[in-house]
């Protein structure tokens, strides 16, 4: 039986295990119809060319983990920012860890999903943004169709949430192969700011399919900083559906790091519904091996007088493959945008791939829109230079490459998060740089 | 310290330097001076260590050791430095974290442990008061949006920072305005001693005046084919490099 049979007979179990009489059902029964019409995404959808699912789909995954497998906090402490306090909201193979997390609902509330779905004072926020700014394709839909457990973090008007908030999803191996759905949203009110960490971390060799879905509100002038950090390892892939709506004034940064995963696919979407708002889509990837990474983002200009900012740099090596698909709106009313889009990509080897492709579609006339796309190796005259002043070659390419993805480094608003993701490049690049950047 | 014998270079099959024979001696400031396309960035580079350059004659000792199969940051932890004609611009890295990544690596191809964070911090502040460089200049990213005049000032920096054993100041005059060759060759002077050497390339006399070499080369199509004092420089800066031409021609 294919995954995508599987999946479909599942919908009838899984609904046993959910409130079947509240709205969402509704919303499910629709979702899991769409997905068994559209399935799963392959090579001849345009959006798809460079990124086929063969490879993660051919595995028997259980799609519902059979019980609870407990992990022990010394052993999975590394994975969070452990120097800072936050709040956390951690599953383990897809259910809830209560003794890893730390949840809160004193005036503003990060707690899960399955919470949010189920209690009658959540259920106005639900009505109003469950499953609205997601679109309704086939990846999605599917998670729609299985969505009951994720973080489900709102944050009333006028505040300003003083610890970041780490979500956490650990796989254990428990079952041969687990496919994973997990369901975010997250509201941020009126002059609200919050600042969000997402983090997959697969602690077993087993595969693990994780079909993620994030819905993401910042109404008006409501700041959200959202860092995905993406270093899980060779049997782990990840599809991130992320859907942001902005409101006026708003401003909303998403930064993706990936370091790490055999197949990570990120679809990030804007919606920029107001005006004077502007949206940051920032991104360091540095893979080899048989590593695949694909950004597919868009930013939809709607109203007048918006920014967006998209910097995506990476560096590849061995056999690893990227893509970058960037696509812009700009609608026929969004006079004055400014839409500015970068793409910088290194191949240290013969055999590393990048497909970068800038999408712009501009029907106002008073805007400025930019694109620019690069591809090359390391400059030769600059290492040259730097082993001139006696820094070896190893240490001079790291230094280099630290460099090339400094811009984007450097706009992490968290210090320890930044000094985490250092750290992180430099194992990647196997170099031990004196200082941090 | 330094001695060149029957150098030939070549990059891309086209042979450059044709047999150049030169001793540098500790303490010694040589100047090399020629006409565009002579060689002379090329000798510099080929010192350094370019791995373009192909020698395929003669040899390279430093202290009696053969130094063609080194790297160029092997040569430059024995003490070889270039003060280049084009400094390389590298956004994302500041001027200080250079330095100390430079320091630190050529201290640990020494054996050496890091240079503690605050004898760094002393030298940084005493180099750059040297070469009257403002703080902020060391923040930020090394050579990018520099002027010509901070791009070689940021050089002699280098140099005062690694004190190197043998110096090649490549075109270092070019560029820079009277008050910032001023300053240049005040850094080298201060530098120079009886243990280190300086070698000087330039078209012309005007660094010679502050920077003032015991010998002067002059290299024309790939060997050196006049040596003398100081005041070959003179001479040439009054008549040219035409005469050398046509009584090598002759």
């Amino acid at each position: 039986m294919s995954l995508k049979d599987k999946l479909v007979s599942s919908f009838l179990a899984f609904e046993n295990h959910v409130d079947i009489d509240s709205k969402v059902h509704d919303i499910r029964t629709e979702a899991i119809k769409t997905f068994e019409n559209k399935g799963f995404p392959t090579k001849k959808d345009e959006a798809w060319k460079y990124t086929s699912l063969n490879s993660v789909l051919k595995h028997d995954y259980s799609v519902f983990p059979k019980q609870e497998n407990a992990l022990a906090y010394s052993d999975v402490k590394k994975y969070f920012i452990h120097d800072i306090d936050t709040y956390k909201i951690v599953l383990v193979d897809g259910k809830y860890s209560s003794h890893l997390s730390q949840t809160t609902h004193d005036g503003i509330d990060v707690c899960l999903m399955s919470a949010a779905l189920s209690k009658p004072k959540y259920q106005l926020i639900i009505e109003n943004y469950f499953n609205k700014v997601a679109t309704k394709d086939g990846l999605t839909s599917l998670n729609t169709a299985f969505s009951k457990e994720g973080a489900y973090i709102h944050i009333p008007k006028n505040k300003v949430v003083a610890k970041p908030i780490e979500i956490v999803h650990f796989s254990t191996g428990n079952e041969a192969a687990l496919m994973l759905q997990p369901r975010n949203l997250i509201v941020v009110d009126e002059n609200s700011h919050v600042q969000i960490i997402e983090r997959h971390q697969s602690v077993t060799d087993n595969p693990v399919l994780t079909n993620s879905v994030t819905e993401i509100v910042a109404n008006k002038r409501a700041i959200v900083d959202y860092y995905k950090v993406q270093n899980d390892n060779l049997n782990a892939s990840l599809i991130d559906n992320t859907f942001v709506e902005q409101k006026r004034e708003s401003h909303v940064s998403v930064h993706t790091f990936s370091f790490g995963g055999k197949l990570t696919r990120n679809n990030l979407n804007f919606y920029q519904n107001g005006e004077y708002m502007d949206s940051t889509l920032n991104g360091v990837t540095i893979i080899g091996d048989k590593q695949h990474v694909d950004h597919n983002t868009l930013v939809h200009h709607i109203e007048p007088n918006c920014e967006s900012h998209q910097d995506y740099k990476g560096i590849f090596t061995d056999n690893a493959t990227g893509v970058f698909n960037g696509k812009v709106i700009v609608n026929k009313e969004a006079q004055k945008t400014n839409a500015f889009q970068s793409n910088n990509n290194i191949l240290l080897s013969d055999k590393a791939t990048i497909n970068s492709k800038p999408q712009l579609e501009i029907f106002a006339d008073d805007v400025k829109c930019s694109h620019g796309c690069t591809i090359g190796q390391l400059d030769d005259s600059a290492l040259f230079y730097m082993k001139s002043r006696g820094i070896p070659e190893k240490e001079a390419k790291g230094l280099l490459m630290y460099a090339f993805s400094n811009n984007v480094l450097s706009s992490v608003k968290i210090p320890e998060l930044k000094q985490r993701i250092t750290k992180l490049i430099a194992n990647k690049l196997g170099v031990n740089i004196g200082f941090d950047l | 310290m330094l001695k060149i014998n029957n150098l030939h270079a070549s990059v891309e099959d086209k042979t450059i330097l044709r047999g150049i024979n030169l001793e540098v001696k500790a303490g010694e400031v040589h100047a090399i001076m020629g006409p565009n396309g002579s060689g002379k960035s090329t000798l510099a580079s080929v010192i350094a260590g370019k791995e373009e350059y192909e020698v395929t004659e003669g040899n390279i000792l430093l202290d009696n050791e053969d130094i063609e199969e080194l790297s160029p940051e092997e040569r430059a932890h024995k003490g070889v430095f270039l003060s280049f004609q084009y400094p390389v611009e590298i956004p994302g890295v500041s001027v200080t974290n250079f330095m100390k990544t430079a320091i630190n690596e050529t201290r640990k191809a020494k054996g050496l442990e890091d240079m503690p964070a605050n004898e760094m911090l002393k030298l940084i502040r005493e180099k750059s008061e040297l070469l009257e460089i403002d703080r902020k200049f060391l923040s930020r990213s090394l050579n990018e949006g520099f002027s010509g005049g901070e791009k070689k000032r940021n050089e002699i920096f280098q140099m005062a920072m690694l004190e190197p054993k043998l110096a090649i100041l490549d075109e270092t005059d070019s560029g820079l305005d009277i008050d910032a060759l001023r300053i240049v060759a005040n850094g080298v002077n201060k530098l120079k001693s009886k243990d280190n050497a300086v070698i000087v390339i330039t078209h012309y006399q005007r660094l010679l005046d502050h920077i003032v070499p015991d010998f002067v080369h002059v290299l024309y199509n790939g060997r050196i084919v006049k040596s003398g004092g100081k005041e070959l420089a003179h001479q040439l800066e009054e008549k040219g490099y035409d005469w050398i031409k046509e009584e090598v021609n002759a």
